[in-house]
């Protein structure tokens, strides 16, 4: 696991929603798993504040994105589990869409960045 | 509240998170659905962290610091869910400094409710009862307006806005040429009067968003506001009545004729008081009413099927649709407008997230009844225009009717798609704020265009 990197919180903000749309899209999760999935997939260097996915999750939950339901823990307390709805999958395909722009543009400004010689080591 | 919450470290476990929980629920924002789902996050993280080899304490304690400042959390929630931000009047807990504030507040309202009475007072010291009729509402609104203008910090341009169309409709309506026969007024007045305090109801909803009247929510809060009024208002009308009563019983034992007194100086006074006091109370006490909201909903929505259906009944016995009694079709149109407020204020006091019940398809039902209801009059109405031709009156009952047509066929649709669980109920509320302006609009043609048009009869 790498070290944790602070992530500005307004791009925090921007990719909440695509990561906890795709993590759903591999199947149901109750918050805390997610929560788990987001550090075990940024190998640990991404970490959110646990409180704020809820907010989050029930957004997604009201316009429609996710559904949500009730069910109950191993040990036997309430849980929520949230799925991806069919709108939800529209919204992640859309968003995947405004991603790959995004991650283009900057991969080439990485790039040029790192300059010619960098880039001739890399070849 | 926003102090540290600190750990009993002589506690276990257990208790450690029952303290918590308690510490999380004091936060108005937050459900007890929602701290449960918290609750389960915290365990979560406690379980992984001890498996990673710390103790209990200072697993909590991590965990507990993973889930943020709680302060922060909460707001997201009052954010996200603003039917609770309704509840509570700022987002973190009240400061010493908002108390007073209130008390402010209280102030400057009573001041503006004296002004309201005087106003009324002068209008009727004018001894014109149709000037009265047309002015009333322009006499008492503009104060409550103020009051918003003042607490909510409205700007300039937007108060400057809603004052001048609010003259220019005070102007046009006053200059109007109303045809009064044998002493009484005529069609066109009568609407202009019934319709002005809609329009004007409605434009104060722009003072009360603070100017944010796109607002989908803000628009909520303002149909939220509507509902709690009319209930404070009815209760302090309801608790003067037994004051005014008791005080007419007290006077008349002793023989002192206070009636002259009472119409003349209390009246014109109690009563605008009494709407502006309530609204402050609406505004200060939230959360007191919004218990009754969902009660009074539930208790009103089977009720009010009843009557639909018995209004049905009745349409179709009235004989054939040509010969409908005029005065059943305009109680038609108080009874759908009645049933559409109630509508809007049981989705106004709804969680927008749970799952649809047994009540939503009591809603659907009432939404369908009002519709079959609606559609009778427009027919019957229609048949009249087709017999006797176009009157001010027929043309705006069916307007009227065909605006609550439509309102209540999306509606009835949006809430049939969410119980089938295709659409959100977000998407039933957004339908219901986005229709507002329609009234606003209906409102303001019969109150401008229809005096012209119908030669002012």
């Amino acid at each position: 696991m790498g070290a944790r990197v602070h992530i500005d919180k307004d791009l925090v903000a921007a990719s909440a929603t695509p990561l906890v749309l795709g993590i759903l899209a591999e199947g149901d999760l109750h918050g805390y798993a997610i929560l788990k999935r987001v550090a075990e997939l940024s190998g640990g260097r991404m970490q959110w504040t646990d409180g704020m996915l809820y907010p989050l999750l029930h957004r997604l939950e009201r316009n429609g994105l996710v559904s949500a339901e009730w069910g109950v823990s191993e040990a036997g307390r309430k849980r929520k589990h949230y799925a991806l709805t069919t709108s939800g999958r529209e919204a992640l395909m859309e968003r995947q869409a405004q991603w790959d722009v995004v991650g283009d543009a900057l991969r080439q400004v990485w790039n040029t960045l790192r300059g010619p010689e960098a880039a001739g080591a890399w070849a | 509240m926003s102090e540290q919450f600190s750990v009993d470290e002589r506690a276990g476990l257990e208790n450690q998170i029952d303290q918590w929980r308690a510490w999380v629920l004091r936060r108005q924002a937050i459900t007890p659905d929602d701290a449960a789902e918290l609750e389960d996050n915290l365990r979560g993280q406690v379980a992984d962290l001890r498996a990673g080899g710390l103790d209990d304490d200072e697993a909590f304690l991590v965990a507990v610091r993973r889930m943020g400042n709680l302060d922060d959390v909460s707001r997201e929630f009052a954010r996200e869910h603003s039917e609770r931000l309704w509840k509570q009047l700022v987002l973190v807990p009240e400061a010493p400094a908002e108390a007073d504030r209130r008390w402010r507040d209280l102030g400057v309202l009573i001041g503006l409710a004296v002004g309201a009475g005087i106003a009324v007072k002068s209008l009727l010291a004018l001894g014109d009862d149709e000037a009265f009729g047309l002015n009333v509402a322009f006499a008492v609104l503009p104060f409550l307006a103020a009051y918003f203008a003042w607490s909510r910090r409205l700007t300039g341009r937007v108060a400057a806005t809603l004052v001048g169309m609010t003259a220019a409709v005070a102007v046009a309506v006053n200059l109007y040429p109303f045809v009064v026969t044998d002493g009484s007024p005529g069609m066109t007045y009568v609407l202009t009067a019934t319709h002005l305090p809609v329009l004007l109801w409605l434009l104060l909803g722009v003072a009360y968003t603070g100017g944010a009247w796109r607002d989908h929510a803000r628009r909520m809060d303002f149909v939220r506001f509507t509902g709690e009024l009319v209930i404070y208002f009815a209760l302090i009308a309801l608790g003067g009545g037994l004051l005014m009563g008791l005080l007419f019983g007290v006077f008349g034992v002793v023989d002192i004729e206070i009636e002259p007194f009472v119409q003349d100086w209390l009246m014109p006074f109690a009563v605008p008081g009494a709407f502006l006091v309530a609204a402050w109370l609406v505004e200060a006490k939230k959360s007191v009413v919004e218990n009754m909201a969902p009660v009074l909903t539930r208790v009103f929505t089977p009720l009010t099927l009843v009557l639909l259906v018995a209004a049905f009944v009745a349409l179709l016995a009235g004989g054939p649709l040509t010969a409908v009694d005029r005065n059943l079709l305009i109680l038609m149109d108080a009874i759908l407008l009645l049933v559409l407020a109630l509508l809007l204020y049981s989705i106004s006091a709804r969680d927008p997230l749970s799952p649809g019940r047994p009540f939503d398809w009591l809603q659907l039902a009432l939404v369908v009844a009002a519709f079959a209801v609606d559609v009778v009059a427009l027919t019957a109405m229609v048949a009249r225009i087709a017999d006797a031709g176009w009157t001010a009156n027929k043309t705006a009952a069916l307007g009227l009717n065909l605006v609550l047509l439509v309102h209540l066929l999306g509606t009835g649709w949006l809430l049939w798609q969410f119980l089938r669980r295709r659409g959100t109920f977000d998407a039933v509320e957004r339908w219901q704020t986005r229709y507002l302006p329609v009234y606003a609009a209906w409102a303001a043609v019969v109150v401008l265009a229809f005096p012209p048009l119908f030669s002012f009869a």
